[in-house]
């Protein structure tokens, strides 16, 4: 499999008018085309930061970030970022919404409307369409926002722990949703979660986090006999088992 | 059909509309009943000497004022040029403030960098600037217009931009995360999302720019309803104060539900 994104050596430091904190020291990694990629770590440890720093949106401090070979810097229209929340826009109607994107990108050709509008038909939102936002459960709104992310077509998706805000129920029944989503539309796909059971059962590889300031620490390939069986199903393998495990494990959870 | 739902409706509920319905009625009638007790008991104090109608004047008296006004041709004369000024001030203090707005929204430095001056002249009291204006603008129309307009566009100014900034990051960020520049987060996230701000800034501008225009006409105006207002008070014809006090208010609330009603069409959609 090629090489989507590399990321070489990279460092991220905030500062504030009390003092310089390091989030990002050193680290390296690397997402194949069409790899659906899981990043967890303890809490506060940079996931989103990392997240961030792929897609442009903050400047690393050192190291490089390489899309397709070349070095990006800031912003790449190849990459598409999904937050931790819809943030639809509540004047706008669910059509209006999937189309920001390309709208901002000045790219909301007819084709592409129709290309959109075909993907909220496909995934059971096409009766939607002429709905406002606050009329949709937090579960349909949140899967508008990813057929937003999906409209401007992008090699690379982004997202940044886009269950969190859904309660349990919902959450698995539109990880598993979600997981399909991007395995047909053959996206490639790094999720920040901190949810060790979704990183294992979403994805092909798994890769943990320190803590801050924050570097690879281990990463594990995710190896189901089915590797196209829903997220739920992969939950009841015997080896989803031992994954757990041995993340957990690693991820040295103290409350203290 | 609508008949039969009706019917299913117990007991219990259709005696909590009834309770509502009543409630809303008894509302209406004792403040019918204040307005006419109020006017009935000036007019019958005026009636039988126990105020001064010459001080305090009296409804009737009021009416006749009035309808002098009107056979002379001149209520809406005052009425026209006090309402232009107003719609005039309303509409350059609104334009005005929210141009700024968007200004100081769009440079954070100069936001930061104003901000002092802002506070002060928030704090001042326009009306110290009168004889200024007059000077400047000279003692007319356009100075009145200059008065309503500096009431209404700092707080126009202040209050948008608090709406601005209070717009969630996270939208902001959605916008960047799809590579979109200022111009476009100003066009596709703050000023839609600014709508109800703007709403109940209209709302608070209307008020402010009537006191700005009756204030202006005190200080130089030879019409409007300010004008007949002074002038009654130095003539001392109270009926005319009165009468004048009475048609401003009238109009005034009308413009008020104007800006309301177009609220309500807005947020309706």
């Amino acid at each position: 499999m090629e090489e989507l994104v590399r990321v070489e050596h990279i460092y991220k430091n905030y500062h504030t008018v009390k003092g310089e904190t390091q989030v990002v020291r050193d680290l390296s990694l690397s997402v194949c085309d069409g790899e659906f990629l899981s990043i967890i770590g303890p809490s506060g440890c940079g996931k989103t930061t990392v997240l961030s720093l792929i897609a442009g949106l903050i400047e690393t401090s050192g190291g490089k970030i390489l899309l397709d070979q070349k070095e990006v810097k800031g912003y790449s229209e190849s990459v598409a970022y999904m937050l931790q929340r819809d943030y639809l826009f509540e004047w706008r109607t669910i059509e209006e919404n999937i189309m920001l994107g390309l709208q901002v990108r000045k790219k909301c050709t007819k084709e592409r409307r129709q290309k959109a509008l075909g993907l909220l038909e496909k995934y059971g939102l096409g009766d939607f369409a002429k709905y406002y936002p606050q009329q949709l459960s937090g579960g349909m709104r949140q899967k508008v926002a990813l057929i937003r992310t999906l409209a401007v077509d992008p090699e690379l998706l982004l997202l940044d722990e886009p269950f969190s805000s859904l309660d349990y129920q919902t959450r698995l029944a539109l990880s598993d949703e979600i997981a399909q989503i991007i395995r047909t539309e053959k996206k490639t796909a790094v999720l920040v979660t901190h949810d060790i059971a979704e990183a294992i059962s979403m994805s092909d590889r798994v890769l943990m986090l320190s803590p801050r300031p924050t570097a690879v620490k281990t990463q594990v390939k995710i190896e189901f006999d089915d590797m196209d069986a829903s997220p739920i199903h992969k939950r009841q393998d015997a080896k989803f088992r031992s994954y757990f495990d041995f993340l957990w494990k690693e991820l040295a959870v103290h409350v203290e | 059909m609508s008949n039969k739902e009706k019917r299913t409706y117990s007991n219990e509920h259709e005696a909590f509309l009834k309770t509502i319905k009543s409630r809303k009625r008894r509302v209406a009638i004792i403040r019918i009943g204040l307005l006419v007790a109020l006017f009935g008991m000036w007019e019958l104090s005026a009636e039988l000497g126990w105020i001064d109608p010459f001080i305090m004047s009296s409804p009737s008296r009021i009416v006749n004022t009035i309808g002098s006004l009107y056979s002379s041709g001149e209520l809406f004369m005052h009425i026209g040029v006090t309402l232009w000024e107003t719609i005039a001030g309303f509409f350059l203090g609104t334009v005005i403030g929210i141009a700024a707005a968007i200004g100081l929204w769009w440079s954070p430095l100069v936001a930061k960098t104003l901000d002092p001056y802002l506070v002060v002249l928030n704090s001042l009291p326009k009306i110290a600037l009168g004889p200024v204006i007059i000077i400047w603008v000279g003692a007319g129309e356009g100075a009145i217009i200059t008065m309503a307009l500096l009431i209404s566009v700092i707080v126009t100014v202040m209050s948008m931009l608090n709406g601005f900034l209070e717009i969630s990051d996270e939208k902001i960020m959605l916008m960047r995360t799809f590579g979109a520049t200022r111009l476009q987060i100003l066009r596709m996230v703050i000023l839609p999302a600014s709508v109800p701000t703007m709403i109940s800034t209209l709302k608070i501008n209307v008020g402010m720019t009537w006191v700005g225009v009756i204030v202006g006409e005190y200080l130089v105006s030879k019409a409007g309803l300010g004008y007949l207002i002074v002038y009654g008070g130095q003539v001392f014809k109270l009926d005319l104060v009165m009468a004048s006090i009475l048609i401003l208010a009238v109009v005034a609330a009308l413009m008020y539900l104007a800006v309301s009603y177009a609220e309500k069409k807005y947020s309706r959609k």
